[in-house]
């Protein structure tokens, strides 16, 4: 006989019906992953098929030119590339250093407050903003003018929350055990920080980075609102010089009313994303490196 | 043979009755406490505590939990700063200078007072790293690898991980772990170390690993170890002191003294009822 007080609880759901909810949920979950994968897929086979006939060796070595057929990413990939290098290290010498005072060093009071929070609106910003920002400050006032130092910086501001609350995040999740074992030996704060916390850390500083990367690298915006050059005949060769990047070049070749000029804008969208993969593949290496060598 | 040993010894057997001869009757001390509080915060959690440590011997902290036996740890290396809120009042001599003094360099006072945890807290490196770290951030150079050998060596782990000094700590088991963080605060060779329990995470075998550890290393140096078994405290110390707590939930001292003497003579009731479990 079944005993009263088994009697009085909710009948619990069948195995079956349980079961068939998992099931469903799962296909659901697929659904939604597929959906994703197949609106990526449908985007690149597009830029694929438009942009593959023009990609050669001559169009990543030529200079922009009025005919759609000699016109190439030269100036734009160099500057990409120069501006991408820049903003990496300012962004993450500032971000990384931001996150290190704030974590480890910073005494808990209202000014870190009011930083910290700041530092949270400021990665809801639209991109324009800080292209005027740019324009103000390192523009004029710096005096950089429309250069690859000026481009590099706005970026750099623009992903630095990002970089800022990942790193955070990286070294809050360090045991404080480790901290401590560090200062028992008789390292300083510093040492503690420098040998034992940041590497522990570096595996989620650096998934952090390449987020914030990926997302300068495709930034038109604030490197147009600080008036960079969309024919640019040149290569950079020190970071005053002026400069373009690859989605202004792509973002002016849409622009032009010659349809010829379509198909480069697809294969400078291919060399963007080879650009974009390989920098995510240099940190992945150095994440991976990190996380082999420290994990709990 | 072993374990035989640890089941049969009697609960009055003291490290104390084990010394050699040759030991002075009278050891001098290294550190002395004088009318210490700590806070956190508001909130005091030791109340003049005053006692002093002697050189070359183990001495035992024993007493309930909360009473405040860590904190007392962390006083003597001014690892209680750490904590949020941590100050102190009085004064802690070292070698007769007062560790809270003007002057005094807390990261140089921690190389020359080691510390282990309760919890065995390696690096998340290679076991040679982990031992290296205190020489190098210390600045001692030159035949690193053999300081770590000694080290290891003195640790009772030399043989255990000899051959993969690469491999990363975490893959130590936890007795191995901690004798790991014994054999790192020993590289930098402090004159002291300071235990906070540091067989509450192993089976009987390794904390007769560690306590055999601490009899030989307490020829060379001060050892001081907080404990929760009595029997612990009981084997391997020369003096024990017994803390507890008052009404307003700060530690004092209630007892201090000999171990052979706290245990089977207490001049308290409350250290008589705890030692022999009828408080915890
Ligand atoms: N970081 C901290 N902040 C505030 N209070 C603390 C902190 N650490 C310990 N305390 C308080 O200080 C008192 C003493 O703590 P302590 O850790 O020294 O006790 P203990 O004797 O080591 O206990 P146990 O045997 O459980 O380890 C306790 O009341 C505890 O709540
Ligand atoms: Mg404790």
């Amino acid at each position: 006989m079944i005993p009263a007080i088994a009697r009085d609880r909710p009948i619990p759901m069948s195995r079956t019906v349980r079961k068939a909810r998992g099931t469903a949920f799962i296909l659901l979950a697929i659904l939604a992953t597929s959906l994703g994968m197949v609106a990526l897929a449908a985007l690149l086979l597009d830029v694929l098929r438009d942009g593959i006939g023009v990609l050669s060796l001559e169009f990543i070595n030529s200079f922009p030119h009025y005919q759609a057929e000699k016109a190439g990413a030269k100036s734009a990939l160099a500057g990409t590339l120069w501006v991408m290098s820049l903003t990496a290290v300012f962004a993450m010498v500032a971000g990384v250093g931001a996150a290190i005072y704030l974590e480890e060093f910073a005494v808990r009071n209202w000014f870190t407050r009011i930083v910290e929070i700041n530092i949270n609106n400021l990665a809801g910003v639209p991109s324009v903003v800080y292209g005027l920002l740019g324009l103000a400050i390192f523009v004029y006032w710096m005096g950089l003018g429309r250069s690859v130092l000026a481009g590099a910086l706005t970026l750099a501001l623009l992903i630095l929350p990002i970089i800022v609350v990942a790193a955070r995040e990286g070294l809050r999740s360090v045991p404080p055990t480790i901290r401590e074992a560090a200062m028992a030996l008789g390292s300083t704060r510093w040492q503690a920080v420098r040998f034992q916390v940041l590497p522990a850390a570096m595996p989620t500083i650096l998934t952090g980075f390449i987020l914030a990367l990926a997302r300068a690298v495709g930034e038109t915006a604030p490197l147009i609102a600080i008036g960079a050059f969309t024919t640019v005949l040149f290569v950079p060769t020190t970071p005053t010089d002026s400069f373009t990047v690859l989605p202004v070049q792509i973002y002016s070749w849409i622009s032009k009313p010659l349809p010829e000029f379509r198909e480069n804008a697809a294969a400078g969208i291919i060399v963007l994303l080879v650009v974009l993969m390989l920098m995510n593949a240099v940190a992945i290496t150095l994440r991976n490196i990190y996380s082999r060598r420290s994990r709990w | 043979m072993v374990t035989e040993n640890f089941l049969n010894l009697p609960q009055t057997t003291t490290a104390e009755a084990a010394v050699e001869p040759a030991r002075d009757a009278t050891p001098e001390s290294v550190i002395d406490v004088r009318e210490l509080q700590a806070y956190y915060g508001e909130n005091r959690a030791l109340k003049d505590i005053s006692l002093s440590l002697y050189s070359r011997r183990v001495s035992a902290i024993i007493g309930p939990s909360g009473c405040g036996k860590s904190t007392l740890v962390r006083c003597l290396n001014r690892m209680h700063e750490m904590s949020s809120g941590g100050h102190v009042k009085g004064e802690v001599l070292y070698q007769g200078e007062n560790i809270y003094g003007a002057g005094v360099d807390p990261v140089e006072l921690r190389s020359r007072i080691g510390m282990v945890f309760q919890k065995p807290n390696p690096f998340p490196k290679s076991i040679f790293e982990n031992v290296a770290f205190g020489l190098k951030v210390n600045g001692i150079s030159g035949n690193t690898s053999e300081r770590v050998e000694r080290s290891l060596r003195r640790a009772a782990l030399w043989d255990e991980v000899k051959d993969r000094l690469k491999q990363s700590a975490l893959q130590l088991s936890g007795g191995q772990q901690q004798r790991l963080c014994i054999a790192r605060a020993l590289a930098v060779e402090p004159e002291v170390i300071l235990m906070d329990e540091p067989c509450s995470a192993l089976d009987p075998m390794a904390t007769l690993a560690v306590e055999e550890l601490i009899r030989e290393l307490s020829q060379e140096v001060t050892i001081i170890i907080v404990t929760h078994n009595m029997q612990q405290a009981a084997r391997v110390s020369h003096h024990t002191a017994f803390l507890m707590m008052d009404q307003d939930k700060a530690g004092y001292l209630v007892e201090y003294g000999p171990t052979s003497e706290v245990f089977t003579n207490p001049k308290s009731e409350h250290t008589e009822a705890y030692i022999t479990g009828r408080f915890s």
